[in-house]
């Protein structure tokens, strides 16, 4: 069988790899420079490092990013496993085409839309039960599970599908009802999933903009907020130490994670 | 071997299972769109909610007002349109970049053997899980005209003056293209590792040569991949705020941005309503593709079954 | 039979301990199972045969309880089991590929069934125990399935469906996943079990020896319906069909017309054999009746000279010989054009001087040999 050309090869992924790469490298770099110019190097210095750490404002914001992020993750992981769990073992049902339109909608959907939508409906939703709680933490939680799910969704419907279905229908035949069977049987099975879902889930809860901005609410900042309000005003050096600090522990996170499932055995 | 049908359970333990979630995605997906749909045909007034109701009973008559102000605006004020069409033009454009840059990389990538695969891929998905908003800010300190790129150029001798990019309609595209690769690459991907490679063979064995071979077998095979991955890119383009807002100018217009600012700025909920909903009847075709690509390969009897 | 099962427990009556009446599986527009009714007896092991798509798995599973059944009922033990869910039901069944949940030692895979019963736990560990010894894993308790053969596999999952004494044992194509060598051993062991732990049981196989090995009777299915039913032997040499004729076992098959019909014999002539076919016994068919006959390879006999008598013999040529091992295959070619199939043991091959191809050969077989079919 004839392989791929070697150097069509080596140049497609080069070039794709250091599109991806480079900018993320040229701000660890940059983090490391003394100078608040981008463009002089004047001398290897952390005091950007420890312009961040003592930044109240940013360290409370990315508190309470985090804070949120568990909770979106958690709370996608829990309804999106349902949603796709439902995809992948309910075979068609009626309004199959709408749940799946509505379950994959928010993976294409533009976020601006999915912000208003959300937002309006909170605001609906106040009006019709006199809620006087403002927006808050909770609203920018509800809106990144809506988010997230739809991405923890297809993860899982796609585990659920590759999963043998006979070890589900020997569960039943002992005599476990289906409730026991899911837990008991399916969950153990696609633990890697569910918790490469949540964690995709969290990231994209740290990360948003967008529908943070719509559905937050006074005295309440998130960390990727705190920063695009920084940066659409410019470079700020304090960003690219926060920059390093996130993509390594990011790296890191994806090494150890990339070991443990080798070990494992051959990765599903 | 016959196919075999999935027979459900009883109906009502299958109505337990799939009513929830089905509930769950109408209350806080449908219903929301539908609020923005009545939204847009409100009128703008001061208070909370800064917007006016549709119906109102009185002297027993129920009046329903839908106001078509903003739609009007949309339709006639050649800068919406112009926008529209922008947006649109800008995400066909980084559609079409990603497919030229991604598909190589997604097809070296699943014919890679299985070791340095699985690296390859984490390469793709690594930068998807480290945070787009500072990804995109990396590319400012690039573009700037004060910025590395200009600098190294100028450093090099190649240019004397520096290249204005950054705060024009190329850096956005740079931004686009570069945030929305891993989304095309990714379903791509997922298509062609399932790619039976015995078929090419069957080609090569014919007389094929390879570009034939890649013509006539992987390309049309696949096709669900490449619209998956187009579709993922372009939708969410189209309505893109972010990085517009960071790299592009002040006449780099774009509809999510339009958006933003009628409902930011300008408070006029009803307005970025008729906006939204405009954006959505835009997207319609190619989220219906989308949806339809989906719906077979979600419904296609999944899980696998023995004998 | 009855010789590999020592002390089977088998009364030989069919005494409907399973009965399946009348049901039929419907998906859509196709038709699975077309109304089959079945009676299978306590403590007996009768298998469900036929090719792909025949519609055995469909009832089996529909036996399982993983299908609803479109009409009819199912009985086990008097009880109507037809819409119990399949964890609510006394049957057990033995999956094609173990299903063995692989995050589950070997123990925790033949407990499971237990601990959904609420058994108290020394009672769970000791008949887990019980039913390790009896298929001789007891040693692997601790390993975890992937580190079984498959063998090894069959036994943990054989071990975890009888753990819970069952009404009714299921096996769906229970040797599909073995190597063909270690089959047949399997097999016998297997029915050893069976039989020492008294279940009832009903397989669905496709291969026709494994249902003769292992059954006390056997079902052949078609298209979703039964053709013909019985102890395997019986089926063997008293076929009701072509179909069931080829399909179990191989078979030459002629046709013609009843020319003597009496009470204790019939002769049949056919434009396939110069003399007519004598068959000792009668038949309920009337005179003159197109019919076939079914006459198994191993009951023609091969000569050089021609046989003494005016019925149940022909003329003709040796075609292709080959040697399966045990015995030789011939093809013989008739005078009327007709390929006719013969298997001669070695035994007999080697007493005499055999035929070779391209030999002029006269087939004859005893006036026993020959089932008159009529479908």
């Amino acid at each position: 069988m004839a392989k791929p050309d070697f150097r069509l090869r080596a140049l497609a992924l080069g070039l794709g790899y250091l599109f991806l790469y480079g900018p993320i490298l040229v701000l660890m770099v940059l983090s490391f420079n003394d100078s608040a110019m981008m463009t002089t190097w004047t001398g290897f210095s952390l005091r950007w490092y420890h312009e961040l750490f003592s930044d109240r404002a940013l360290l409370e914001a990315a508190r309470l990013s985090i804070i949120i992020a568990a909770a979106t993750a958690t709370a996608a992981v829990a309804v999106g496993t349902w949603v796709g769990y439902v995809l992948a073992r309910m075979g068609r049902f009626r309004g199959f085409g709408l749940f799946v339109g509505l379950a994959s909608a928010p993976l294409v959907i533009p976020e601006v839309v999915l912000g208003i939508s959300l937002l309006l409906m909170f605001v609906e939703l106040s009006d019709l039960f006199g809620w006087e709680g403002s927006n808050g933490a909770f609203t920018i939680w509800v809106g990144h599970v809506i988010l997230s799910m739809a991405y923890v969704t297809v993860i899982i419907q796609s585990r659920v599908r590759d999963l043998d279905r006979s070890l589900e229908e020997a569960a039943l035949d002992l005599g476990a009802p289906p409730i026991k069977v899911f837990f008991q049987i399916v969950l153990p099975l696609i633990a890697p999933a569910l918790l490469a879902a949540w964690l995709l889930a969290f990231t994209l809860s740290l990360d948003d903009v967008v529908i943070a901005s719509f559905l937050t609410g006074p005295g309440h900042t998130t960390l990727p907020l705190e920063v695009f309000s920084r940066v659409r005003l410019g470079l700020k050096p304090e960003i690219n130490a926060l920059a390093t600090i996130f993509m390594l522990l990011v790296a890191l996170f994806v090494v150890i994670a990339h070991h443990v499932q080798n070990r494992k055995g051959p990765p599903k | 071997m016959k196919p075999r049908l999935p027979s459900p359970p009883a109906s009502w333990r299958r109505m337990l299972v799939i009513a929830p979630p089905f509930v769950w995605l109408i209350l806080f997906l449908l219903v929301p769109f539908l609020l923005v749909l009545k939204i847009s045909f409100a009128d703008l007034q001061f208070g909370v909610p800064p917007y006016t109701a549709l119906a109102e009973f009185s002297d027993q008559a129920l009046s329903v007002v839908l106001n078509l102000r903003g739609y009007a605006l949309l339709f006639t004020d050649s800068l919406y349109v112009s926008t529209y069409l922008h947006s649109v033009k800008m995400a066909a454009v980084t559609t079409l970049f990603c497919i030229l840059i991604g598909y190589p990389m997604a097809y070296y990538i699943a014919r890679s053997e299985p070791a340095t695969r699985n690296l390859l891929l984490i390469g793709v998905i690594l930068p998807f899980w480290t945070s787009l908003l500072l990804r995109v800010y990396a590319w400012i300190g690039i573009l700037r005209n004060d910025g590395l790129l200009n600098n190294l150029l100028m450093g090099l001798g190649l240019i004397d003056q520096p290249l204005e990019i950054y705060r024009t309609d190329l850096a956005v595209y740079i931004g686009l293209i570069y945030a929305y690769l891993p989304f095309f690459i990714l379903p791509l991907y997922a298509n062609l590792v399932k790619l039976d490679t015995r078929l090419l063979e069957a080609a090569y064995d014919l007389g094929a040569k390879p570009w034939q071979a890649f013509r006539s077998v992987t390309l049309p095979l696949s096709m669900p991949g490449v619209i998956a991955g187009a579709m993922l890119v372009f939708i969410p383009s189209v309505g893109e705020f972010v990085i517009p807002e960071m790299l592009g100018g002040a006449d780099t217009l774009m509809i999510g941005r339009v958006m933003w600012t009628e409902f930011f700025n300008n408070s006029d909920w009803p307005m970025a309503a008729a906006v939204t909903c405009v954006m959505v009847m835009l997207l319609l075709v190619p989220l219906i593709l989308f949806q339809y690509g989906q719906t077979r390969h979600l419904g296609m009897r999944g899980g696998r079954r023995n004998g | 039979m009855s010789e590999i099962r020592p002390g089977a427990s088998w009364s030989g009556a069919a005494d409907a301990f399973v009965r399946i009446e009348d049901v039929v599986k419907i998906y859509g527009d196709v038709v699975a199972v077309k109304s089959v009714s079945l009676s299978v007896g306590r403590q007996e092991i009768f298998a469900l045969l036929g090719s792909s798509g025949c519609g055995k798995s469909t009832l089996l599973r529909m036996l399982a309880g993983f299908e609803e059944v479109t009409s009819g009922r199912l009985f086990l033990d008097n009880e109507d089991i037809t819409t119990l869910p399949p964890y609510k039901r006394p049957v057990n069944m033995m999956f094609q590929s173990y299903a063995l949940f692989p995050h589950m030692t070997v123990e925790d895979n033949v407990a499971f069934g237990l601990k959904q019963e609420g058994v108290p736990r020394n009672e769970i560990h000791s008949r887990v125990y019980e039913a390790l010894d009896l298929v001789q894993m007891g040693a692997y308790a601790r390993r975890k399935p992937s580190q079984l053969s498959g063998g090894q596999q069959q036994r943990v999952a054989l071990a975890r469906s009888l753990v819970k004494r069952p009404k009714l044992l299921l096996l769906d194509e229970p040797m599909s996943a073995l190597d063909k060598q270690i089959r047949q051993k399997t097999q016998i062991e297997l029915v050893k079990i069976l039989d020492k732990v008294g279940v009832t049981c009903i397989m669905v196989t496709h291969d026709q020896e494994e249902a003769m090995t292992m059954a006390h009777r056997m079902a052949v299915m078609s298209e979703g319906q039964i053709v013909q039913c019985g102890a395997p032997q019986e089926v063997y040499d008293f076929p009701s069909s072509r179909f069931v004729a080829n399909f179990v076992g191989s078979t030459n098959l002629f046709t013609g017309h009843i020319a003597v019909d009496e009470a204790d014999h019939v002769q049949i002539e056919s434009e396939q054999l110069n003399r007519p076919l004598y068959v000792n016994h009668g038949v309920s068919e009337p005179l003159g009746m197109e019919v076939h006959v079914s006459i198994r390879p191993e009951r023609i006999r091969v000569h050089r000279e021609q046989p003494a008598g005016d019925f149940n013999w022909a003329h003709g040529m040796v075609s292709h010989m080959a040697w399966m091992g045990s015995y030789a295959r011939y093809l013989i070619r008739l005078d009327s054009g007709m390929q006719v199939e013969a298997a001669v043991s070695r035994l007999v091959m080697s007493q005499n001087d055999s035929p070779a191809v391209g030999e002029e050969v006269y087939i004859d077989w005893s006036g026993d040999s020959a089932t008159v079919l009529t479908s």
